[in-house]
């Protein structure tokens, strides 16, 4: 029987079942425990689970995550809680010089199961400081992995196989899906390796991930009153890529629109358009286009920060481009 | 400066395709002189200029398909000088590096050596926009991807355009290019046949002393204008044969067979130039031999004159080739998708024939199948041939 409910309530879900399920599992982070966390995520998680397993951090982003690194190493399964990819960059030594690279290091024999979860992204008026989207930096390192959900099911079900992981995960939760609601499907699980079809289609392949999911969707609903049939391929994990889900849709659709809030120099979709140009060149019938974030730090204003961003509109003309 | 626009030719006409140009840069123009023809949807049609002036230049290129309205020359208005930013818009003139690019590329053409004409776009030494996925789709195809004409955009050619030019039976093309663009129309078609259709072949030595003394007995009767040929008689053979072998004759569509409910007989006819077109013979069964021989002969005046209806282009749902008296012993060909067989004939020739523990010269055609293994198997396939050779040993009858 699936269910209504919202991302933020799928991911409390999928947390709460973790911490139930396996007394090795903590949550440690900047107000997740008397505060309910910054975003009510772990909201009565301290009652039911007892300080010694959910853990107030102090504002030391490079110290928790550290924190966290020594507690998989020591047998546990932490989930650390880093209030934006903006304050992560203080832990970046954490996660990139350390966490990253403990398997290798070690010659196998350590690793350090750790999950990193973690905002992303703009819309919510936070300004600069709070809004950025960063996750192509870390889909840049080897040693992790990186994960985007984008929708209620993933938000429900892309933990457990990210705390059953031997390596470190991140996981970037765009902040502008935790009001999303919808049906979560009846299902077990879903895998964190592959690609995920949101829509079929056969003129035009609209690649996003994330906070974007929602807009190019209904950038394809627009479209398809025009008669422009658009297959939205959800990349979910960006590192590693599924380059043969991306290879699938474009081989179909010959045109492809990569969409992320990334800012566009040298960002995550680059990566995308690259992948294409290598594996499905002779596919193509049309210059990869991409939609990006503007070259800006994200503005305060409303309709500064709406221009800024990728927007349903902008993903059509640029689709309409391709057919002019 | 005078805009030549293409012309609406009738009510319905939204688009044509520039056959040729009666003019060339500098020529002077006098009103109602034809100046080009274009290729509607129905029938080429000279059009003509309504202003007098002199040729600047020439916009459109012959092949190009353009919306009515489309800008296609430029004319200088009497007393009218060229503009300045004209005369440099031609900065490739002389220049060797650009002739040299220019002849190694059949896309782009010379420019004049007065100058007056700067290349239509694509500019010399720029290179056309063919979609990766075009080019792919084109080299499967068979079409010569860079004679098209893109839709793209800035003129791209995509994968939409390389498939429309192999769908389409007969490519307008300017007179020169013709037999390049049939070829291409061939290429296309055999291409697809051979990738997508899986032949078998099947052959039958047929002796046809029988029906060739009764031609000559029946001939001997007629006048000379209503004479039947050998072919006729083949043909008629088929179109017969065909009524109880319906899993020959029809097409195969969206993935499956579509049995036709007459035998349109395409006739692979040769063209002096080159080539060869297969028009239909509409409904041949149900016709009486003198007629099916008047109508071969007219289809084959008309196709080498160029004046098929499109209805005898597209109907045919099996085809006969015939490779005539000059031809080989037998032909064993390729099926003219979306069709699903194809009988060809070789030359009538005095062989030696076995009969009865004797020999003897007879005269004998090499009948074979070519047909879709999809839709029927080889045994039926024979016993198809066999019944042929068993109503060319019945001439009379087919003369009905």
């Amino acid at each position: 029987m699936s269910r209504k409910l919202t991302y933020r309530e799928a991911m409390r879900e999928a947390m709460r079942e973790a911490l139930q399920r396996d007394p090795r599992v903590i949550l440690i982070g900047e107000d997740v425990g008397r505060y309910g966390g910054t975003y009510a995520f772990s909201k009565g998680f301290l009652d039911e689970f007892g300080p010694e397993r959910i853990r107030d951090t102090p504002l030391a982003e490079l110290g928790f995550v550290g924190t966290g690194i020594g507690a998989a190493l020591g047998g546990l399964r932490p989930i650390v809680e880093v209030m934006t990819v903006n304050f992560s960059l203080l832990a970046l030594d954490q996660i990139v010089n350390t966490a990253a690279l403990f398997h290798h290091m070690s010659g196998g024999q350590f690793s350090v199961p750790l999950v990193i979860r973690m905002a992303t992204g703009a819309g919510r008026q936070l300004a600069a400081q709070h809004s950025h989207s960063l996750e192509g930096w870390y889909a840049h390192i080897p040693g992790i992995k990186v994960l985007a959900p984008a929708t209620i099911e993933d938000a429900r079900h892309m933990l457990a196989p990210a705390l059953a992981d031997p390596d470190p995960v991140v996981i970037f939760e765009h902040a502008g899906l935790f009001n999303l609601e919808g049906e979560l499907p009846d299902i077990d699980g879903v895998d964190i390796a592959s690609a995920k079809l949101r829509r079929t289609g056969r003129d035009v392949a609209l690649i996003t991930y994330g906070g974007c999911l929602p807009k190019t969707l209904a950038a394809a609903e627009m479209l398809a009153a025009e008669g422009i049939e658009a297959e939205v391929l959800d990349l979910r994990v960006l590192r590693p890529l599924d380059t043969a889900g991306i290879v699938a849709t474009v081989a179909k659709c010959h045109r492809a629109v990569v969409i992320d809030e990334n800012w566009k120099s040298g960002g995550f979709a680059a990566e995308v358009m690259a992948r294409i140009m290598e594996n499905a060149f002779y596919e193509l019938d049309a210059p990869v286009a991409r939609v990006c974030a503007e070259e800006v730090p994200i503005p305060y204003a409303k309709h500064l920060e709406e221009a800024a961003l990728p927007q349903a509109e902008k993903i059509v003309a640029a689709v309409k481009e391709m057919f002019a | 400066m005078i805009e030549f626009r293409l012309p609406s030719l009738g009510a319905d006409m939204d688009e044509g395709t520039l056959l040729e140009w009666k003019v060339k840069p500098g020529d002077r123009v006098e009103k109602g002189q034809v100046i080009a023809i274009v290729d509607t949807a129905k029938a080429a049609i000279d059009v003509e200029c309504w202003q007098e002036g002199t040729v600047h230049r020439l916009i459109a290129e012959p092949g190009q398909k353009m919306p009515v309205g489309t800008v296609m020359a430029l004319l200088l208005e009497p007393g009218e000088t060229v503009p300045a930013e004209a005369a440099t818009a031609t900065p490739h003139t002389g220049s060797n590096e650009s002739r040299e690019v220019s002849s190694g590329s059949g896309a782009l053409r010379e420019v004049g050596a007065g100058g007056t004409a700067p290349p239509p776009a694509p500019e010399a030494g720029e290179r056309r926009r063919i979609s990766p996925a075009a080019r792919k789709r084109a080299a499967e195809l068979g079409v010569a991807v860079e004679k098209l004409i893109g839709s793209g955009p800035q003129g791209a050619v995509t994968l939409e355009d390389v498939e429309k030019a192999a769908a389409r039976p007969a490519p307008a093309a300017p007179p020169g290019d013709r037999f390049l663009a049939m070829r291409q129309t061939i290429a296309a078609a055999m291409s697809r046949s051979k990738r997508e259709i899986p032949h078998y072949y099947v052959s039958e030595d047929i002796p046809l002393a029988r029906m060739l003394a009764w031609l000559q007995e029946t001939n001997a009767q007629r006048p000379m204008t209503e004479r039947l040929l050998p072919a006729a008689v083949l043909l008629k053979a088929v179109a017969r044969a065909l009524a109880n072998y319906p899993e020959l004759n029809g097409h195969y569509r969206d993935g499956a067979f579509q049995p036709a409910q007459a035998v349109h007989l395409g006739v692979a006819i040769s063209l002096r130039a080159g080539g060869l077109i297969a028009p239909a013979i509409l409904d041949a069964g149900a016709k009486p031999l003198t007629k099916l021989m008047q109508e071969l002969a007219d289809l084959v005046r008309r196709t080498r004159a160029g004046s098929l209806k499109s209805a005898e282009l597209s109907a045919a749902t099996i085809t006969v080739t015939n490779l005539g008296d000059q031809g080989s012993h037998g032909v064993f060909g390729v099926i003219t998708p979306p069709q699903v067989a194809l009988v060809g004939f070789g030359r009538i020739a005095e062989r030696p024939w076995a009969e009865n523990g004797g020999l003897k010269a007879l005269p004998v055609v090499t009948a074979s199948l070519s047909a879709d293994h999809r839709v029927s198997d080889g045994h039926r396939g024979a016993l198809f041939l066999r019944e042929l050779s068993d109503l060319l040993q019945q001439p009379e009858e087919l003369a009905r």
